[in-house]
């Protein structure tokens, strides 16, 4: 008798699924496969909910003590970590229901969408440089939109992961500006597929720059820097020309150029209507 | 000017559109000779409106609303001295009030846009 190719699959699941014995959870399903573990839905039995949890493939519990030290919107709350009987490492955490940021950026979303999104992202680092800690592996794949438009950042890096080379720092992850330099790439390719805009594509190469000593120095100066965009000032990084200085200035001063205008025709149409 | 609050925010805008407009007058021969009492009126009668717009700028936040009110002020203050008779006993209601609706409306979004707003208060 030969078996179908799901069902073989299905049987290597099956096979693989982890001895959850002692803990409250069930699995349901496998929702995604790393470098480190293996992401299922999962039921917690006492409190009735469903979360996600994570076994990792060593018994390393680097990663989940690394998040539980970051309590912000952006970052995914860990709810528990414990030890398999296998000795695993596994924890759960919040089941975010969304869409990753590479299928997300794939959609119809618009230029302003986008840029909340990467905003959002650059906050919750900004937020976990400030105490002391590095995701080091930052890619479209680790960021989730939830239905809501809600935005988490998963898969909090640890020392010795190498992160994705078109995502990753040519210095590998030293300190907050490759984390910089993962940002970069996550607006350049947020902005992939639209009519291109100078100053955005020049604040992605900036904080893409080979040398960490050029990047942005900061994700507070990255994210400084992006908002400029949108309030209509200048930005550090793209040198405009004078005309293009003008036309920002009257796209940000529309209405008073208008009033301005309008006051300026309704002086000549009263002289030359009523004569000298 | 983003330190001060919107009521001296209106009173300065105020004080200069009014003037230039006033001045503006000139290319108008037959009011020439009345210029100096022209620029004082509707000096004022921009003070008076940019007070007045700055006051509702400190309450309500909308950029619309804060040009439909500074220009229905800048309207009415207009139509009050364009009633008034002129020297030479004539009215210009046309010269003053399209002009001072415009300025009105203008006063009106600068006061939105500038100055502080007043501080909230929690009962």
């Amino acid at each position: 008798m030969e078996l179908s190719d799901p069902v073989v699959q299905h049987l290597r699941e099956v096979v693989d699924l982890p001895d959850l014995t002692g803990t409250r959870y069930e699995i349901e399903r496998e929702i995604g496969r790393g470098g480190m573990g293996v992401v299922y839905a999962a039921r917690d039995r006492d409190l009735d909910r469903r979360v996600a949890l994570k076994v990792m493939d060593t018994a390393f519990e680097g990663e989940p003590k690394l998040i539980a030290r970051l309590e912000h919107p952006g970052v995914v709350p860990v709810y528990e970590t414990g030890l398999l009987p296998g000795g695993r490492v596994f924890y759960s955490m919040k089941l975010v229901a969304g869409t990753r940021m590479d299928a997300f950026l794939e959609s119809a979303a618009s230029m302003a969408e986008r840029l909340r999104v990467v905003q959002r992202v650059g906050e919750a680092l900004a937020f976990a440089h400030s105490r002391g800690v590095l995701h080091r592996d930052l890619k479209p794949q680790n960021v989730m939109v939830g239905a809501f438009g809600e935005v988490y950042v998963m898969d909090w890096g640890v020392e010795g992961v190498a992160g994705t080379p078109a995502f990753r720092a040519p210095e590998g992850p030293c300190d907050a500006r490759s984390d910089v330099y993962s940002l970069g790439a996550l607006l350049k390719l947020a902005l992939d597929r639209l009519k291109p805009v100078p100053q955005l594509l020049a604040i992605a190469e900036k904080a893409m720059s080979g040398s960490p000593a050029q990047r942005y120095p900061d994700m507070a100066a990255l994210l400084a820097e992006i908002e400029r965009y949108q309030n209509g000032f200048a930005v550090e990084a793209y040198a405009e020309s004078p005309w293009e200085t003008g036309l920002r200035y009257a796209r940000r001063n529309a209405v008073l150029l208008w009033l301005l205008a309008a006051f300026v025709t309704v002086k000549f149409l009263l002289f030359f209507l009523r004569g000298r | 000017m983003q330190a001060m609050n919107k009521i001296l925010v209106g009173l300065i805008f105020g004080l200069v559109l009014g003037a230039l407009d006033g001045a503006t007058a000139w290319f108008t021969p037959a009011v020439r000779s009345m210029m100096t009492s022209i620029m004082i009126g509707s000096s004022v009668k921009g003070m008076v409106v940019g007070i007045l717009a700055g006051w509702y700028a400190r309450r309500v936040q909308s950029t619309a609303k804060g040009i439909a009110v500074g220009a229905a002020l800048g309207l009415l203050f207009a139509f009050l001295v364009a009633a008034m008779p002129s020297e030479n006993g004539q009215h210009y209601y046309l010269e003053i009030m399209l002009p001072g609706f415009v300025v009105g409306a203008i006063i009106g979004f600068l006061t939105q846009r500038m100055g502080t707003p007043a501080e909230v208060t929690r009962k």
